[in-house]
């Protein structure tokens, strides 16, 4: 047999049809679906008399716009649209009979983090959802990706998904990391060596031993970000670490089955010949803790350096990149370092992990943040939030001066109340700094938690490591 | 889904590169539970200002682009969020093939679902394209879906690449769904093979 990469593996183990021209039917094994993308494509089944053709496969959970402050299983405490959305969902998995993990479960968060948590997402499976950072769960070497609203309704309707192959690279990250670099420094770094076009067409595989010395959660910090290279995914191959996380997960196999599944697992990563179309280096060592400047992933920079002149690029990245000063009220030639904020998010699919708030957290502990910043913590699930007040971290929040939040994707996107006013400037935990999407005119730097928690500390972004 | 064979009508030239689906339809727009009606808040922050007010430089406010059925732009045109509000409002605003040197891949392929073409050229192709759009509304250009081509107003024509499946359903507006559920057959039997093999999906 010829050597395959690890995407070619479960690509191959999903194919249901294929045409003469290479176009596939592929087997669609978990599908997730949150209130924003998804009514449309209920409304279309219904439409044409369709039903779900595996409700069991199909996970649904509110948390785009749900509010992340207390009383709101209310829906009185919702807006108008959230409200209709949310009770859209409601009827839609009710209906339809696909599981469901209402607000006012303790279970509920944001779809990319309870996938994993409770053990929907398996090694070499294939996971959908109308959600750009379905890449997430790569960490689990499952071929996962965002689709669409049609999309979602093609596989709820079918449980495939017409597709052509992507084309594979591979991204090694070598070594050791510095102290104070995290698996967020690792994925924006490697946004700002490809670009957010530069993964277009591929699928990424992250390895290296820096990749292997990450637990699961900061697995799935480096493959969240994958979508914003512009790659169809990112994979990482399951390891000790992952069967040990999945273990014992209330929808993981168990017993026998879980032998099996085992057995098969074992063989998911790439054969040593195995053929690459791209493959990127870099050393571990290499990176620093990072923050974006401008309002495009890829407008990434190590703390200690300055702000950019849009001269410093070439072709459509000069006009680009005014823009980007522009909006984002920035000079260039300024340290990074002296960049005043107003707002500190820590959460998101991102960052919103327990791994992630013990982070924060450690740089937090027993000090207050600077006066005048807003801060505020969202943890991604209900049980992440349960497991950090049992671990004493959201006490360190609270008592630093942070609002701790209900899960959700909150400030991530802003289609909640939480937002930045116009002007207002965040470090954040999320995985994007596009214009206005943490609110109009709002200016997000994005970065690691403990990053983020040092900002709040001292009023500016600042190197985390001068805090340690 | 609404077929796609020929389009003459005027460009609107956005030469900005990584235009990015919460510029096209920013997400306090995204609450709907419906495909329409999105138009009006297209390219919402860039079209209006704080107030509601139209910003008259933008282009598509410009009187000459107003009724502008093809839009040319920079790479990377639609990264970010897989929102199919994006092409949804594309279309509602009456906009039927967007023309650049590359696009994010979910956009892509959700512009095909909606009746929208998405086209692929070099950058030296679009700088043509460009220019000849930066005409106003005597220029009108004509895409040609079955031929392939793209021709300006200077009479000037560039092939382009179609993936022939996605071509052959914009031709003949047909539903994925449909053509899908005929191949139930081969999903019903690779269903039974693969929980046999892996009883624990
Ligand atoms: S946290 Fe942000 S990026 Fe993640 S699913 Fe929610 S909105 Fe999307």
């Amino acid at each position: 047999m010829s050597p395959k990469t690890l995407y070619d593996k479960i690509w191959d183990a999903h194919v249901a049809h294929e045409a003469q021209d290479g176009t596939c039917l592929l087997y669609i094994d978990r599908h997730l679906v949150h209130e924003v993308t998804s009514p449309q494509a209920f409304e279309g089944l219904r439409m044409t008399g369709r039903t779900v053709r595996a409700p069991e496969k199909t996970i649904a959970v509110p948390d785009h716009n749900v509010p992340t402050t207390p009383g709101r299983d209310d829906p009185a405490n919702m807006t108008e649209e959230s409200r209709i959305q949310v009770a859209a969902l409601d009827t839609n998995a009710r209906e339809f009979g696909i599981h469901y993990y209402p607000v006012s479960d303790v279970r509920q968060g944001i779809v990319h983090i309870v996938g994993p948590e409770q053990g929907w997402t398996l090694p070499g499976m294939t996971v959908v959802c109308g959600d750009s950072h379905t890449a997430t769960h790569g960490a689990f070497g499952a071929l996962a990706h965002g689709i669409g609203t049609s999309e979602v309704e093609h596989v709820l309707a079918t449980q495939t998904l017409i597709q052509k192959k992507s084309k594979n690279m591979k991204v090694e990250i070598t070594g050791k990391l510095s102290p104070g670099v995290t698996a967020k420094d690792i994925t924006l770094s490697v946004i700002g060596v490809t670009g957010t076009a530069g993964g277009t067409g591929y699928v990424i595989e992250y390895c290296g031993e820096a990749i292997r010395g990450l637990s699961m959660e900061g697995r799935m910090t480096v493959c969240n970000m994958a979508i914003e290279g512009g790659a169809r995914a990112g994979l990482i191959a399951p390891d000790e670490k992952t069967f040990e996380y999945v273990m014992g997960r209330p929808h993981a196999p168990k017993g026998a089955q879980w032998e099996a599944a085992l057995a098969w697992w074992k063989t998911l990563y790439s054969d040593d010949d195995a053929h690459w179309d791209k493959v990127i280096t870099i050393k571990g060592e290499d990176i620093a803790p990072v923050v974006t400047w401008g309002t495009s992933p890829e407008d990434v920079l190590p703390i200690t350096a300055n702000v950019p002149a849009a001269e410093d690029f070439t072709g459509g990245k000069v006009d680009a990149a005014r823009r980007s000063l522009d909006y984002m009220g920035l000079k260039a030639g300024a340290p990074l370092s002296e960049i005043a904020i107003d707002t500190v998010f820590i959460g998101s699919c991102t960052n919103g992990r327990i791994e992630d708030l013990r982070a924060a957290a450690a740089i937090l502990k027993g000090k207050k943040i600077k006066d005048g910043i807003r801060a505020m913590v969202v943890p991604g699930s209900g049980l992440v939030r349960a497991q950090a007040e049992e671990e004493g971290l959201a006490d360190i929040f609270k008592e630093a001066g942070f609002e701790w939040r209900l899960a959700g994707c909150s400030m991530c996107l802003a289609m909640n109340p939480d937002q930045l006013a116009p002007g207002e400037r965040c470090a954040a935990t999320s995985n994007r700094n596009f214009e206005g999407r943490q609110g109009r005119g709002g200016r997000t730097h994005l970065m690691s938690p403990a990053m983020a928690a040092a900002a709040a500390l001292t009023g500016h972004l600042t190197d985390v490591r001068e805090l340690m | 889904m609404e077929k796609f064979e020929k389009l003459t009508g005027i460009a609107a030239p956005m030469p900005l590169i990584n235009v990015d689906t919460d510029m096209i339809i920013p997400k306090q727009f995204l609450k709907t539970i419906k495909r329409s009606g999105l138009g009006k808040n297209l390219f919402d922050e860039m079209r209006f200002d704080d107030d509601g007010n139209e910003i008259p430089d933008f282009v598509l406010n410009k009187p000459q682009y107003r009724n502008s059925e093809i839009l040319i732009a920079g790479d990377n045109f639609g990264c970010g969020s897989s929102r199919e509000h994006a092409p949804w409002a594309i279309k509602d605003f009456g906009i039927r093939c967007v023309i650049a040197p590359g696009f994010a891949d979910i956009f892509f392929n959700n512009c095909f679902k909606n009746g929208i073409l998405p086209i692929v050229l070099p950058q030296d192709v679009v700088d043509v394209l460009m220019k000849d759009a930066e005409k106003g509304e005597n220029a009108r250009m004509t895409i040609d879906l079955e031929a392939q081509t793209v021709t300006t107003s200077d009479g000037e024509t560039f092939g382009f690449e179609v993936d022939s499946f996605k071509k052959h359903c914009l031709l003949e507006g047909l539903d994925d769904i449909g053509l899908t559920m005929e191949k139930a057959a081969s999903i019903d039997a690779f269903e039974a093979a693969a929980s046999a093999q892996r009883p624990w999906v």
